[in-house]
């Protein structure tokens, strides 16, 4: 068991350093060069915006439609101290207040709407994050208004932003495979019965937001770090919508699903870029072949597992004895 | 073990429990029965913590639990099977009965338990690794109150067992309801099934509109015309 257990893990990190090692080898080898490295960054950023909103709608059944409040408040936190103090650590600060910032706000956006269920917890959190936008137009003379910030210090690299995606992931993963995990589960299958057993239900619906307003925040740190330009408008209703969309179509309640998703939809529209007149119908014609073929998303509420990895060998490794 | 006082409970202006009482006694089935809507969920609902009283006081084993949440409640031996069965569809057999034991950290009791509900309701280790979704109705019940057993309850709250259940099913669900209180559970038992309730109860309560109308033995109200009338076709 123990053996089975470390072999397990050794596999884990093999595979997350390999993942590591070959984009580092990409970028210094110029493969994936400037123009595919917004690309990188766009993917990672929403790698961690999907799995974060996931844990809030997909895992806990919590109907959310303003992700991009919350990343906006990482985005003018971070642009705002990484401004006057554009070192690393000025940038690492500006990272972690602009996620705690930010879930300050999923806490106070939490509490209140908690007693709302499906449609009006969206409509009440769509609300939250139009409320932020308006507040980051009229403090002008912090945020230079519908304008926007400018020449913000770019300090993200690939390094970092592998430690912010493999980080975010690790604790959304972590955080759902224990029991806190399973409380977040019960409430999405079932309120009233998750509360019959016991479960706190209030308790878990605020950290879920809470977590998810975090990580939220971490991306929106480092799109103002990466892009160097951030105003209102970018964080408005379609970008949640645009969250959302790689939530569902990777699956209600699947962290890799929301990674494929997030990998898939990034390549497909960098990859459109070059047909700028047909290609928002050819994205929008993808999305709704996907969810015709497959309504639960790609991978449903399914992990992809090493553990899988290795049954599909021993299962190969098997048809090749026999022959 | 159960005593409620003078319970009123309200949604906003309807007034949907009017001044209840009614008493539980160590090892027996009381059974709740009345028509629909005359407020036999909404009592059961409140004595798990499910919904607050506007006024009155529910006592456990001496102590007044009117204030507490139902997370406490579940930890004080109070468990509740909600109408319309209400299992974690998505969830596996086994997953669901965890999730009965979740306030629970003794592992290996919690183990045993898992057994004795297995021996219950053989059918539900069968299935297993099944998500809960899939069983037919009789056997989503049958893990509606296996997932309430497995908080180890002194008391347990079952709300319409047999709501849409073949008649055989119906008494194999009582006869396990039986067994369950033989060996140590008390049960609260709320039906519209009055005549299968009635039959294996101690004692009964009936309920019309927000009030208790009449109580008395199993035997007692299964002979009275009222009841006859009302509830058991003539
Ligand atoms: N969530 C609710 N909101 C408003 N009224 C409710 C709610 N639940 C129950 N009621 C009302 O309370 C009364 C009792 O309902 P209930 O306890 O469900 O009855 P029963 O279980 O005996 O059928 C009914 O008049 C019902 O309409
Ligand atoms: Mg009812």
């Amino acid at each position: 068991m123990r053996g089975i257990l470390n072999k397990q893990l050794t596999q884990r990190i093999i595979f997350m350093l390999l993942a590591y090692a070959i984009v580092q080898l990409l970028v210094s080898t110029n493969i994936i060069n400037a123009y595919l490295q917004a690309t990188l960054v766009t993917i990672c950023i929403n790698i961690i915006l999907a799995v974060s909103l996931n844990l809030i709608t997909g895992f806990t059944g919590q109907f959310s439609l303003g992700h991009a409040g919350f990343m906006s408040i990482g985005a003018y936190t971070c642009a705002l101290i990484t401004m006057r103090v554009p070192t690393i650590a000025g940038f690492l600060a500006g990272v972690l207040m602009g996620a705690v910032m930010a879930a300050l706000v999923g806490f106070l956006v939490g509490l209140p709407t908690l007693r709302l269920r499906g449609d009006y917890l969206a409509i009440a959190t769509l609300g939250m994050s139009e409320i932020i936008r308006i507040v980051f137009i009229n403090l002008d003379s912090i945020t230079n208004g519908a304008a926007g910030l400018n020449d913000i210090p770019r300090f993200v690299n690939w390094p970092w932003l592998y430690v912010f995606v493999a980080g975010t992931i690790l604790l959304i993963r972590n955080l759902l495979k224990s029991s806190h995990g399973r409380a977040c589960i019960a409430i999405r299958e079932d309120e009233i019965a998750a509360e019959a057993m016991g479960i706190n239900t209030t308790k878990y619906k605020v950290l879920a937001f809470i977590i998810g307003a975090f990580c939220a925040g971490i991306a929106g740190a480092l799109y103002s770090s990466y892009f160097y330009y951030i105003k209102p408008d970018l964080f408005g209703f379609l970008k949640s919508v645009d969250i959302l969309v790689i939530v569902v179509l990777g699956g209600l309640g699947s962290i890799s699903g929301s990674v494929l998703a997030a990998v898939l939809l990034a390549v497909v529209s960098t990859y459109f870029q070059s047909f700028p007149e047909i290609r928002m119908i050819l994205y929008a014609l993808i999305l709704v072949i996907i969810m015709i073929f497959r309504p639960q998303g790609l991978l449903g509420s399914k992990e992809i597992s090493i553990s899988m990895f290795n049954r599909m060998g021993k299962l190969f490794a098997f048809g090749k004895g026999e022959k | 073990m159960l005593e409620i006082n003078n319970l009123n409970v309200h949604f906003g202006v309807i007034h949907a429990l009017k001044g209840i009482s009614l008493t539980v006694n160590d090892g027996e089935i009381v059974t709740l029965i009345g028509a629909n809507g005359a407020g036999k969920t909404t009592t059961l609902r409140t004595i798990s913590g499910l919904k607050k009283p506007t006024s009155g006081d529910i006592i456990l084993n001496g102590e007044n639990i009117t204030g507490m949440s139902a997370q406490q409640r579940v930890n004080k031996g109070i468990s509740h099977a909600p109408e319309g069965r209400r299992v974690f569809p998505a969830m596996t057999v086994l997953e669901n009965l965890e999730m009965g034991a979740y306030l629970r950290k003794d592992k290996p009791e919690i183990a045993r338990d898992l057994k004795m509900v297995y021996d219950l309701f053989p059918v539900l280790s069968d299935r297993q690794k099944q998500p809960a979704g899939t069983l037919s109705g009789g056997e989503q019940q049958m893990l509606a109150i296996g997932r309430a057993l497995m908080s180890r309850p002194k008391i347990l709250l079952l709300d319409e067992p047999s709501m849409g259940l073949a008649p055989l099913l119906v008494q194999e669900i009582f006869n396990i309801i039986r067994g369950v209180n033989k060996a140590g559970t008390t049960v609260l038992l709320v039906e519209q099934n009055a005549m299968m309730a009635l039959q294996i109860a101690h004692r009964a309560y009936v309920m019309e509109t927000g009030s208790i109308v009449l109580h008395g033995t199993g035997e007692e109200l299964l002979q009275s015309d009222q009841v006859k009338k009302a509830y058991l076709g003539g």
